[in-house]
């Protein structure tokens, strides 16, 4: 146990449970069900390098049976404190996990994260990926959830578009900047130029 | 998973955090009536949940669940930095962060204070409690003798 109990790692907790939770549940529902358009959602303060966004999301959605994988420099003993004091869930390797955080160039190669099974696609990882900037400009996107198209900054286009091509298996992503955060599940095209 | 035998302040804070989780939520709040001024920032919200809890028996020892029960935990800091915990048992929030609080403070220049003023009363009124019961049990034990056998004459 190196984990330093700083007031960093116990820290930055939601100060609402029931209701911060509830409101980034909700924002993350949305996401997903449109993806492409941007949400915004606080309520964590994690410890650096990591988004409130991202944090937020892990504290809302990850638990003491959602195993998560911190990747590239996410993973740090601040941070592996703080998720651990307030979700309980076990950090793992890549191919166990059930939520990933990390920017993409650390979350390459995608194809490593579980895609589900014919007879269990929801035994599928979902991706948190901490971007430098997001925007409502980029690669279109079509699909459920998308009146007509929508345009999202991609980290990858083509890694997306053959995640799409796994459907109904594959992972489903969160993109995640500052406190914004959009959600591209595994249903939405990747539309070429 | 592995255990391994705590160091002795560990030890020493096991026993205090086991002292105050079992103590009656009323005679903590007697003993600790009020918080320091600044307040504590609390860490975790006091909140209620269950915990599986295991017993061990037979000649092996192999753990079997033994049943859920309810607890509450609570996280908190005060203004020296110091961090207390507490797991207790019931649904009283109270009682989680008061024993959160006695926790945070008994690792603080407080300690004796608290050792004499809080902790020595919760483990007489502990001692109380298991003999009461042990005399309850001891009332109901039967023995049984034989007066004569016969056999000797």
């Amino acid at each position: 146990m190196a984990n330093p109990l700083t007031a960093e790692t116990l820290g930055g907790g939601f100060d609402d449970a029931p209701v911060q939770s509830a409101r980034a549940f909700r924002a993350a529902l949305d996401a997903m069900a449109r993806p492409g358009r941007i949400h915004v959602i606080a309520g964590a303060r994690p410890p650096a390098p990591l988004s409130v966004a991202a944090g937020t999301l892990l504290l809302t959605l990850a638990d003491g049976t959602t195993p998560v994988h911190l990747a590239g420099d996410i993973d740090c003993d601040a941070l592996r404190g703080w998720i651990t004091f307030h979700t309980a869930a076990p950090l793992v390797p890549a191919e166990a996990a059930v939520f990933a955080v990390g920017r993409w160039a650390d979350l390459t190669p995608a194809r490593r994260f579980a895609i589900g099974t014919p007879e269990y696609p929801d035994r599928a990882a979902t991706l948190i990926v901490e971007m430098p900037v997001l925007q409502a400009e980029g690669p279109v996107l079509t699909g459920p959830g998308i009146r007509d198209r929508a345009r999202l900054t991609l980290p990858d286009p083509e890694a997306f578009r053959a995640n799409h091509a796994l459907f109904p298996l594959g992972f489903d992503t969160f993109l995640t900047c500052g406190n914004r955060v959009a959600g591209l599940p595994r249903s939405t095209r990747v539309e070429d130029f | 998973m592995t255990f391994s035998v705590p160091p002795p302040d560990l030890q020493d804070r096991r026993t205090w955090m086991g002292l105050l989780a079992r103590a009656r939520p009323e005679r903590l709040a007697e003993l600790v009536p009020d918080e320091p001024d600044p307040g504590p920032v609390i860490l975790r919200q006091p909140e209620i949940g269950t915990v599986m809890v295991q017993g061990r028996i037979g000649a092996a020892g192999s753990p079997f669940n033994l049943g859920e029960m309810t607890v509450t935990r609570c996280s908190l800091r005060l203004e020296s930095g110091a961090v207390g915990h507490a797991h207790v048992q019931g649904r009283s929030k109270d009682h989680a962060r008061r024993a959160a609080l006695v926790d945070a403070l008994m690792q603080t220049g407080r300690a004796a204070q608290l050792r004499r003023d809080v902790l020595e009363p919760l483990l007489r009124d502990e001692a109380d409690r298991r003999r009461a019961r042990a005399e309850k049990a001891a009332a109901t034990k039967v023995e049984f003798f034989t007066l004569v056998r016969g056999e000797d004459r």
